[in-house]
């Protein structure tokens, strides 16, 4: 069985891909709420590794709750980015500066 | 054999994560994030997280990855202009993933001692384990839960939804029914002197 800190590892090196994932496409709004998603993943990754290795059964309930506002993320991220699409023709980040001064 | 799995699914959900960042096309992006759930739920496996393994492959294989899917190809995207940053980006971003992994790989190898796993009760299953606790102890988190997926999907109708109002359509019933009567209107006048 592999240990404890190949598994942290293993998030540890999808965490930083996605940050540098968010570097890379800061323009392309989709790849950036893919990344989200990948980070969580990573996030989940660790909680069920620590909930395998103490015995204790409430990581995986964090899992679980994790998946459900991931989900909810999701959906609301990908509405607000038709919305987007829908008035400006563009998911282009630097396009969104109608808040600027 | 379990540590030979566990390396296998982790390059492959390594190079699924890699390929994600990078890829030109966002349907590429959209499917290497299916590779990696779906290796990533087979690590999960591994870790006798039976139930939340399989959630995983239904809730987002299934349906987030489906509606991320809807979204790329419903929305027509220009590529090319959208990453033009892309190689400008490359050096600072490469160096703040490099310096966030040693700073984590630093903490995990220095601080925590090796640990063996501690065996579960056996004779119970992982899901009926999870039940256990999320009906009693977790109750009332339980019920937020549901809340908040009502609420998201209430925002996500009421964001993309077009009241019929404002919505410009066509009645062909109307357009073919429609007489010379109703559209044009001759109207004499009296000729006007030429000045």
């Amino acid at each position: 069985m592999p240990t404890l800190n190949e598994f942290l590892m293993l998030g540890a090196i999808l965490f930083c891909l996605s940050i540098a994932g968010i570097f890379l496409n800061r323009k392309n709004l989709i790849i950036l709420l893919m990344c989200i998603e990948l980070m969580l993943l990573a996030v989940n990754m660790n909680f069920i590794a620590f909930s395998y290795f103490s015995g204790d059964i409430a990581g995986q309930v964090f899992v679980f709750f994790i998946l459900t506002v991931a989900a909810a993320e999701a959906a609301i991220g990908l509405a607000i980015l038709v919305v987007l699409f829908r008035n400006r023709a563009t998911i282009n980040v630097d396009d969104l500066d109608s808040m600027k001064g | 054999m379990i540590k030979f799995t566990f390396y296998f699914f982790s390059i492959i959900l390594i190079f699924a994560a890699m390929r994600l960042i990078t890829v030109r096309n966002p349907v590429h992006a959209a499917l290497f994030l299916v590779l990696s759930f779906f290796s990533s739920a087979s690590i999960w496996l591994l870790l006798h997280a039976e139930f939340l393994a399989i959630a995983l492959i239904l809730v987002y294989v299934g349906a987030v990855m489906v509606l991320f899917l809807f979204v790329v190809m419903m929305l027509d995207i220009n590529v090319t202009m959208i990453r033009d940053g892309f190689a400008r980006y490359m050096p600072v971003a490469t160096l703040v993933g490099v310096v966030i992994l040693v700073e984590m790989g630093l903490v995990i190898f220095s601080h925590l001692p090796e640990v063996q796993p501690v065996v579960m009760a056996a004779d119970v299953s992982n899901t009926k384990m999870l039940g256990q606790v999320l009906y009693t102890i977790y109750v009332y988190p339980f019920e937020i839960a549901a809340v908040i997926l009502l609420v998201a999907m209430v925002a996500a109708i009421a964001l993309t939804h077009i009241p019929r109002t404002r919505m410009k359509y066509q009645t062909p019933s109307h357009q073919v029914n429609v007489r010379r009567q109703d559209r044009v209107r001759l109207v004499k006048m009296p000729t006007e002197p030429k000045d």
